[in-house]
């Protein structure tokens, strides 16, 4: 078989399995946004209906005119905002530290940075659960020293939600941080020492703005998933703490309102795909 | 190079953030009162009490079932995905292809969720043989994410590989898919072991997807971790979730054996 075959047996796998589970779901979330809701399975009206187009936009109206759901975008994007610039504070110390450290042992300290972003989500988050409520560890061993009277509320605040946002997300950040840096090549860094440059002073004009684009891609990998985030919010927010992911949840199984909830993510795509874009040129094109 | 002190100070802080939590629930899973924070001795009820639970057992067995053949899904798509993307330079819609081949990792869960809940749904009303959401649809959903985490790691691997014997092989007049299944397959092993384990952890560890497609029949571990998890804290739960920590773990370390840390971008 010729190469050129080859070549389009083995690209038309994922061509067709991206068409169907990645293309064509988007299609649909766009196409039932416009419909209506409506008694019966499935729960909305068809969008040609005996021959005629019924589009409406009156899910979008609501979605930008309820101040509820504006907020909840806003404040999503606060809150994994938030948690990204904390994500970058904490990450790149470690990355940096792993960068440095001798050859031999990278592998063992990469491995022990990825190991908890590869165990339950839901495991993890329930593991701070334990540790921030009120009969918590930390509270039994605050009050046991003295320092408290009566217990702290950490859990159910917006806090603990960015908190465990960094917990969770930070060997995200970490990862492409360390790859970045590791090629760093040291004598730059050297020549800057020569040169009569202090290392903070090196750092920041040589070692910084050369890992900046592992700084981006590690905080795309962060903001992204955050912004939609629905476990965090859920299990660690309070009632004050209004994200769009568990807002959304909250619409399509309590209220079930399916074309509400459609156009809720249609906008949360329209919110991320200048980032998601981002991510395929840093991760998708450099090896 | 110089050493600085605070940077080891400052990484050992990290992976005890990382790390304290999960050892404290480790630790809780052992004690032998109810309440979950005063500790009154060393007991291993709970694990056994696990194991009598019905609802949890069958749970896993799903979410087993779920995680092996997601997993095999994902590398045969992903592994082509992965090479297409390493090997056959600029071809056509190139950057659309890395899109929907790497975005999958990215997206927020209830975008992924709900749109493939949808497109189950319109699947269903469309073809009338189709069977109902089940199984069989957690375990797509599962394969549609975790295949970009087997396409990275197969492309990384394939770069980091001189192209020599590939082309000796075809230069000596073998055939592209001889040249592929013979040569390039068996290089990319270790990456496709790697990949499957890393493929099923993930499908192991997700709630929020599974919740979306999941049939009336098919509860995986997640799910029922996640409901009672809202309930409050529980021994059980510290129980299951250590047994879940340490099998992780042991996946994982096979997995870094399987792919040399492929994952970490050393090559």
């Amino acid at each position: 078989m010729s190469a050129a075959r080859f070549r389009k047996t083995l690209l038309a796998v994922p061509w067709v399995w991206a068409a169907l589970l990645f293309f064509l779901p988007l299609a649909i979330v766009v196409k039932i946004s416009l419909a209506e809701t409506a008694v019966g399975v499935p729960p909305y009206t068809a969008l040609i209906d005996h021959g005629a187009l019924r589009a409406t936009l009156a899910n979008y109206r609501d979605v930008f005119a309820d101040s509820f759901y504006a907020g909840a975008y806003v404040s999503s994007v606060k809150i994994a905002g938030l948690a990204t610039i904390l994500a970058v504070l904490a990450g790149y110390p470690m990355a940096y530290a792993i960068a440095r450290a001798p050859e031999r042992r990278r592998g063992l300290l990469l491995l022990l940075v990825t190991l908890p972003f590869w165990t339950s989500l839901l495991i993890r988050i329930y593991a701070w659960i334990g540790l921030l409520r009120p009969g918590g560890v930390i509270n039994a061993v605050l009050e046991s020293v003295g320092l408290i009277d009566t217990p702290l509320q950490m859990i159910n605040t917006t806090a603990a939600v960015c908190f465990g946002m960094v917990y969770a997300y930070l060997p995200f950040m970490v990862l492409p941080l360390y790859a970045r840096l590791e090629r760093l090549d040291p004598a730059l860094v050297e020549a800057a020492g020569d040169l009569g440059a202090t290392p903070w002073r090196a750092f920041l004009s040589v070692t910084l703005p050369l890992s900046l684009p592992g700084v981006m891609a590690g905080a795309l990998l962060v903001f992204i998933p955050c912004v939609g985030e629905f476990v965090i919010p859920d299990l660690l927010g309070g009632p004050d703490t209004v994200m769009i992911g568990k807002v959304l949840w909250s619409e399509f199984f309590s209220s079930r309102d399916w074309p509400l909830s459609a156009a809720l993510t249609v906008v949360m795509m329209a919110v991320l795909v200048i980032p998601v874009l981002a991510v395929q040129r840093t991760l998708g094109e450099e090896p | 190079m110089r050493r600085i002190p605070w940077l080891g100070l400052a990484l050992a802080a990290g992976l005890a953030f990382l790390y304290v939590p999960l050892a404290a629930v480790i630790v809780y899973s052992f004690n032998a009162s109810r309440l979950v924070t005063v500790w009154t001795g060393f007991s291993t009820a709970w694990y056994g009490e696990l194991l009598n639970d019905r609802q949890i057992m069958a749970a896993a067995n799903t979410s087993l079932v779920v995680g092996v053949l997601s997993a095999t899904l994902a590398v045969i798509v992903g592994a082509a995905a992965g090479y297409c993307l390493a090997r056959f330079g600029a071809f056509r819609a190139r950057w659309l292809f890395a899109t929907a081949t790497i975005a999958p990792l990215v997206v927020p869960e209830v975008i992924t969720g709900l749109s493939l809940l949808l497109l189950f749904v319109a699947a269903e009303s469309a073809v009338p043989f189709l069977p109902g959401r089940g199984l069989a649809t957690i375990v797509i959903a599962h394969a549609s994410f975790s295949m970009a985490t087997v396409a990275l790691i197969v492309r990384a691997r394939l770069a980091g590989m001189d192209r020599e014997i590939e082309d000796a092989a075809s230069d000596l007049g073998a055939r592209p898919f001889t040249v592929f299944f013979r040569i390039t397959l068996p290089m990319m092993a270790p990456a496709l072991a790697a990949g499957w384990l890393l493929a099923f952890v993930l499908s192991l560890d997700d709630v929020v997807i599974a919740s979306f497609v999941a049939g009336p029949q098919s509860t995986t571990l997640p799910m029922v971790i996640y409901s009672s998890i809202r309930l409050g804290v529980s021994p059980k739960i510290n129980a299951l979730a250590a047994l879940l920590v340490a099998a992780t773990a042991l996946l994982l370390g096979c997995a870094a054996l399987a792919g040399r840390n492929r994952l970490s971008g050393r090559r």
